[in-house]
């Protein structure tokens, strides 16, 4: 009688050898994305910071190839500053109202929709980011537009004296909503929501309804509840959701192209810097601004606990 | 007569089509230990979450201490509930979780904190007060969550299965410490369990709880030693039904009745001569499982009816394997038969305290 012998195949084979050295797994699986990380990403960013130090002949357009800070002279201007400090405001005022709009559509959702409203409602939240983002700024535009439906339709109800005040008023008005910074507001707070909604969503989720009920039963009331076991419970969701609502304000250069009066933006004017001028070196200097900003965003967001909920 | 710390009237709760609550009442004495005691499903909690305002009855009314409260929200009745995810605020250290009741209602700072730590000293957790809930193990959560209830100094106390998710053994000492805590307070304690060793052991009284109704209503003996039917024979302790047709065999009366099984005796040999007050039956035996303390047998004594007896281990059981598939004889007092009314709900015995 022939012994039975188990034939081992190379995949088994390698697989065995695996096994006893974690090490090697580790290196396998985290081989590629961090070649990624940190060769393609991370060295683009580095070799773009670097350009910062490098300077453009005004004359001939060409670019300098001497070290110097010239360029960073170039880039601490009172118009240079009031960009940042522009578009830091919008970014920041985008993230608040994103939260306000979303809080109550992820509380409704986790606390009230049963499981198929729920479906109908993540679908809905969904749905825009399957369409280019380039043609919902645009029609955008038309909406926001002096002919377009919500003029109409402010007209129609008699509210156009209350559209005018706020379209005179200095610093966020102009011709119409979509030349306007109010536009530009109401555009991006559109456009990022799902982003908002969906971590707060996920961290409001995480609150059983049990916490509710064992704050009723101490007594407290239903505002109480809120701003002792609910809110707090919800922050690192906020938290997380400006991440995203924050960086991708601070970084847009679409929407300030489309809707507004064309006062530039950090993204727009690192865009036309880079494309426009061909001054490369202070477009380089300016991705400064946002690095900085969200560096000092990301500290405090890990502070309050927004990474938990991630 | 005195009003009663808790009452259900006629209570009915729907859900949708389900029948969760039906038509239940009952009647709470102040500073009583009271267990309702049934199967998953069987309403108990529900009844309890009515008792706290977190659902409305369909029909009937709540009431605590002669107030109506049925229309109250959790807020506005004078009762607290622990939980059986112990629902500790996770943001909150133990401390604040334990001080939120007074927080809420706007006791100072000053005054919450030596209430506090009173508190969590009656629940041995003294020093824990700076921890996070995440940081205590299961018991002690338990405990914060006792002591988050009881410095509301309420009138009431509900717990929902406070105990189901902690070990045997932690959970015999906390079943100790509960019993000993709601003497020493004389706060009411309405305690929900489908454990019927933890309902025997600690409450004064309890409900038998199935199908959303009320089963039977009484001191743990007399629920134990009186089964009132078939139910709650099997739900506690163990069921040994004798079915009519062998009643009648054994008693001369074609009743269904049920036998504890400590109450039967197991001989090997022949069992004692039988009288008009024992019951004797001879059976084929089924199965052995050994307990440590106790033997249990499993006796089949019909080909329909198995009834389980308990030895105690007085001798080394090592021999007693041996018994299995051994024909022996059953011997109990005549007194030991309760008989089976079949109906249920309907004519419970008030207890009595």
């Amino acid at each position: 009688m022939v012994t039975e012998q188990t034939t081992r195949g190379p995949i088994d084979r390698i697989s065995g050898a695996l096994h006893h050295r974690p090490r090697l797994r580790l290196a396998l699986l985290l081989g590629l994305p961090l070649l990624w990380l940190v060769g393609v990403y991370g060295g683009s960013l580095l070799a773009l910071l670097s350009q910062s130090f490098f300077s453009i002949d005004d004359f001939s357009g060409t670019i300098d190839r001497t070290l110097t800070l010239d360029t960073w002279g170039d880039l601490f201007t009172d118009s240079n500053i009031s960009i940042a400090i522009r578009t830091t405001v919008m970014a920041t005022a985008v993230t608040i109202a994103a939260a306000i709009v979303a809080f109550p559509i992820a509380y409704y959702a986790v606390r009230f929709a049963g499981r198929r409203l729920r479906a109908v409602f993540f679908v809905l939240i969904l749905i825009p980011l399957w369409s280019s983002y380039l043609v919902r700024v645009y029609s955008w535009k038309l909406i926001l537009a002096r002919e377009g439906i919500l003029f109409w339709f402010v007209d129609k109800l008699g509210l156009n004296f209350l559209l005018d005040a706020a379209l005179s008023a200095p610093g966020i008005g102009g011709p119409s909503l979509s030349a306007s910074a109010l536009g530009q507001f109401i555009v991006f707070v559109y456009i990022w929501l799902p982003y908002m909604i969906l971590p707060v969503h996920a961290a409001l989720e995480r609150v059983p309804t049990s916490y509710l009920e064992a704050s009723a039963d101490l007594g407290a009331r239903p505002l109480q509840t809120f701003r002792t076991v609910i809110w707090p419970l919800a922050i690192p969701g906020i938290a997380a959701g400006s991440i995203f609502t924050f960086s991708l304000t601070l970084g847009d250069y679409i929407i300030p192209t489309i809707i507004g009066d064309s006062t530039p933006f950090v993204g727009l004017a690192i865009y036309s810097y880079q494309g426009v001028a061909g001054n490369l070196p202070l477009a380089a200097a300016f991705t400064f601004f946002p690095i900085v900003i969200m560096g000092v965003y990301l500290y405090v967001a890990r502070r309050v606990g927004a990474f938990e909920a991630l | 007569m005195t009003t009663s710390a808790v009452t259900l009237a006629d209570v009915t709760k729907r859900f949708g089509d389900v029948v969760a609550v039906d038509g239940v009442s009952l009647d709470i004495a102040h500073g009583e230990f009271f267990s309702l005691l049934g199967p998953s499903g069987s309403g108990k909690t529900t009844c309890l979450r009515m008792i706290a305002g977190f659902e409305a009855p369909t029909e009937g009314r709540v009431l605590l201490h002669g107030e109506d409260v049925t229309g109250l929200a959790p807020y506005q009745r004078n009762v607290n509930t622990v939980f059986q995810d112990y629902a500790l605020f996770p943001h909150m250290t133990v401390h604040e979780n334990v001080g939120y009741g007074l927080k809420v209602r706007g006791v100072s700072k000053t005054d919450r904190s030596p209430r506090i730590d009173e508190a969590l000293d009656l629940v041995h957790l003294g020093g824990f007060g700076d921890r996070k809930p995440g940081q205590l193990s299961g018991g002690q959560r338990q405990r914060v969550a006792l002591a988050r209830a009881l410095i509301n100094r309420p009138r009431v106390i509900l717990l929902d299965e406070p105990l189901g998710a902690l070990d045997l053994k932690l959970r015999h000492a906390m079943q100790i410490e509960l019993k000993s805590i709601q003497r020493d307070v004389g706060i009411t304690f309405v305690y929900v369990t489908h454990d019927q060793e933890e309902a025997l052991n600690m409450s004064d009284r309890l409900a038998v709880f199935n199908l959303g109704r009320i089963e039977q209503i009484g001191p743990p003996q007399s629920v134990y030693e009186a089964p009132r039917n078939e139910f709650v024979a099997g739900f506690v302790g163990v069921s040994n039904v004798v079915h009519a047709g062998l009643a009648e065999a054994l008693t001369g009366r074609a009743a269904p009745f049920t036998v504890r099984p400590e109450k039967i005796s197991l001989y090997v040999a022949d069992a004692p001569p039988a009288d008009v007050s024992t019951c004797d039956v001879s059976g084929t035996v089924v199965d052995v499982i050994y307990l440590g303390m106790f033997t249990r047998y499993a006796v089949e004594v019909a080909h329909d009816t198995t009834l389980e007896v308990v030895r105690q281990n007085v001798e080394a059981p090592s021999q007693d394997r041996g018994l299995f598939g051994a024909t022996v004889n059953l011997q109990w007092d005549r007194d030991a038969c309760r008989y089976l009314s079949e109906g249920s709900a309907e004519n419970n015995q008030g207890g009595t305290q």
